[in-house]
């Protein structure tokens, strides 16, 4: 499922342009990220994919057909959204949680149930928080059980806004290598949102450095953009300037340890 | 309209009582209130006893609760005070919600730092914890006003005189007008208050004025 | 006065008083039945529009303004000029009692859908939930605690304003104390007035129950 903008702008009521004439062809089954500062566009993007946002401008085309004539209805049922804080229905148990996508294309219960439960450990929860409600789980089960959700249909397409920006850093590292693992195992096409330049070089395929109106800056894998820095913001953003991207060889006791422009040892070469 | 130019006297009249019968209650229901919502906002056990006591007075229907308190307090059945008193208790109920809602409100990081800066517990209360439940306290304060307002109109029932008297006299006299200007009048009274309220609110917190730049 | 509280209780125990047009079951089921009438009519008319201003977030300007002038007009004054208007009878009266209890229910639907989590509603949007979905499965149980808070004012209020109703002419348990008042029959309006006072706690504790369950079902911890 390969996703292509032409041309998307988008200016909202108040007069503010989030997106200017933005053009990208993102592969299928490849993580891409969107990666830049609060109010850079990137969660405007994503949320055109699924109509939760009209472009002012342009088409948004998943598999060469637009999605402005798909309904949005249909659309979102057939793609996975995965939010930041969840967006669990609280008054609901967490199996019909992660259940309601399948529910809401017409599976039957028993049917969803059990492919919820499947969802659930694919995710690597335990079986038991099924009978749970969300006011009972920590952040980031709850993160986990939004992307439980967001899988449970088997969608081509997964978008996610910042899912792991609420949560604590270890468990963030943890529901990183998740994300990973889960692509690794279903070869999903993902579109994710981070202001975490480290998230989106550890997540992506391909990253989308982004400035104000979903501006360009660069495009490309993170080896990519690391050695080759498109421009100063990049460099900036990337954080190549400072000590700590730009490392070198330091010999201590016959060993080669690595360390970065302040001199702080980063690792060991082995 | 010729009956209301010759009863300007008359209604002027009604309308003073009325006011003071209102402003009272109003003026004493927050001073009760406020000591009583600061605790509430504090302390978790008085604040379930505090709140629940405050339904349970905003439950009582008006009338009723005028008949019985004299018996209860020992004042005469006609007596004015007794009309206050429930005023009162009606405007002291509401705002103690009201207030226990400001008081939480208050960020808990402001009154940290005020406390470390040394001020005492009552400087705290009165100079940084007031003035920032201020607005919530003035929002509160502006419904209690309209429903004190309203509420008073039932006194000339049990023999209160105040803008109340048009609706039953024109009530009596099957006099449409009357009424019809009786509840002009009440309506004008509560949006005088109102702006008294909000012009206290404007001079007691200044800072309110001034365009929020930071957020 | 001091012997009005137990000549009050001599009224209210009084055998003749229990029977017939004028006895407390029957003023009891006219109050009830008003009661349960004007929150029927208001809520039907209140609800639907709460919650579509509550769903879509328009014309919320000018509901608060329509519910604060409400609010603000004086129950005696609304009875009063409904029946010089349109005569004594049932209709002017409830005309009158379902214009006075609207203002809590609107308020009580807009202000329920409104605490609903912005988040919550978003992500039920993007799942793809049509929007009477959303409404039923997300927002109304979720906004149901203060609906029904809504309810609650509105059932206090009327009971409330039904009792001044009967100086309009209307029965009820006000008919106690206006009868009273007519003849300073202290034992008559002090004892309806705490039947009065009474039925309106037991209603208040039993909506105060069905909150709780709501917010239960809403936020199971």
């Amino acid at each position: 499922m390969a996703i292509e903008y032409r041309g998307v702008s988008k200016t909202f009521a108040d007069g503010t342009t989030a997106v200017d004439a933005f053009s990208l062809r993102l592969d299928s089954r490849t993580t891409t990220v969107f990666v830049g500062s609060s109010g850079c566009g990137k969660t405007t993007l994503l949320r055109m994919v699924n109509r939760m946002v009209e472009p002012s401008a342009g088409q948004v085309l998943i598999d060469d057909v637009d999605v402005a004539t798909r309904k949005p209805v249909e659309l979102r049922r057939s793609i996975g959204y995965v939010m930041q804080h969840a967006g669990l229905l609280p008054h609901r148990k967490v199996i019909d949680n992660v259940a309601t996508p399948l529910r809401l294309i017409g599976v039957p219960r028993a049917d969803a149930r059990r492919r919820a439960h499947e969802a659930i450990e694919k995710v690597g929860l335990d079986a038991a928080i099924a009978t749970r409600y969300p006011g009972q789980l920590s952040g980031g089960q709850q993160q986990r059980v939004g992307v439980a959700r967001g899988l449970v249909a088997d969608p081509n397409i997964l978008l996610m806004d910042e899912p792991f920006g609420a949560v604590d850093p270890i468990i963030r590292a943890e529901l990183q290598q998740e994300l990973l693992r889960l692509q690794r195992e279903l070869g999903k096409t993902i579109v994710f949102v981070t202001h975490d330049i480290d998230e989106a070089f550890l997540l992506g395929d391909r990253v989308v450095i982004l400035q104000t109106g979903a501006q360009i800056a660069q495009v490309g894998t993170p080896a990519e953009i690391l050695a080759a820095p498109a421009d100063d913001f990049v460099s900036r953003f990337v954080g190549v300037d400072r000590g700590r991207r730009s490392l070198r060889i330091q010999h201590i006791d016959g060993r080669q340890v690595v360390v970065d422009g302040d001199g702080r040892p980063a690792g060991v070469l082995t | 309209m010729t009956w209301f130019e010759q009863n300007q006297s008359y209604i002027w009249q009604l309308a003073v009582q009325h006011f003071w019968l209102s402003i009272i209650p109003i003026v004493l229901g927050f001073l009760t209130a406020l000591p009583l919502g600061w605790i509430a906002a504090r302390h978790r056990r008085p604040r379930a006893v505090i709140l629940s006591a405050g339904s349970i007075v905003y439950t009582i229907p008006s009338l009723p609760l005028l008949i019985v308190l004299p018996s209860v307090l020992g004042t005469s059945f006609l007596d004015p005070i007794n009309v206050i008193i429930a005023l009162t208790a009606y405007a002291a109920a509401l705002l103690v919600h009201t207030a226990t809602d400001a008081f939480t409100q208050v960020p808990s990081a402001v009154i940290d730092s005020a406390s470390a800066s040394g001020y005492s517990g009552w400087q705290r209360a009165l100079t940084v914890e007031l003035p920032l439940a201020g607005p919530v306290l003035l929002a509160g304060v502006r419904v209690v006003s309209v429903s004190t307002v309203s509420i008073a109109t039932i006194g000339p029932l049990i023999g209160v005189s105040n803008l109340g008297a048009l609706f039953t006299d024109g009530f009596q006299r099957g006099f449409t007008t009357e009424i019809v200007i009786g509840v002009i009048a009440v309506v004008a009274l509560a949006l005088v208050l109102d702006l008294l309220w909000v012009g206290i609110g404007r001079f007691a917190m200044p800072w309110q004025r001034v365009r929020q730049v930071a957020s | 006065m001091s012997g009005v509280i137990p000549q009050s209780w001599d009224w209210l125990t009084d055998g003749a008083h229990w029977s017939g047009a004028d006895g407390f079951p029957h003023r009891l089921a006219e109050q009830l039945g008003y009661t349960a009438l004007t929150v029927s009519i208001a809520t039907a008319i209140a609800l639907p529009i709460g919650l579509w201003i509550g769903h879509t977030g328009r014309l919320r300007g000018v509901a608060v303004v329509v519910t604060g002038s409400l609010r603000a007009l004086p129950t005696l004054g609304v009875l009063t000029f409904m029946v010089l208007w349109r005569g004594i009878g049932l209709t002017p009266a409830v005309v009158a009692l379902v214009v006075l209890a609207i203002p809590p229910l609107l308020a009580g639907a807009y202000a329920g859908l409104e605490s609903v989590d912005r988040q919550t509603i978003n992500a039920a949007r993007a799942m793809g939930m049509t929007e009477w979905q959303v409404l039923g499965t997300v927002e109304i149980p979720l906004a149901l605690p203060l609906i029904i808070g809504g309810i609650r004012s509105a059932v206090l209020q009327v009971v409330a304003t039904a009792t001044v109703a009967a100086y309009i002419g209307l029965g009820g348990l006000g008919r106690y104390l206006f009868d009273g008042i007519a003849v300073r029959d202290y034992p008559q309006m002090v004892a309806g007035s705490v039947v009065v006072v009474l039925l309106a706690l037991i209603l208040d504790a039993a909506f105060a129950a069905t909150q709780r369950v709501a917010q239960n079902a809403a936020a199971p911890q």
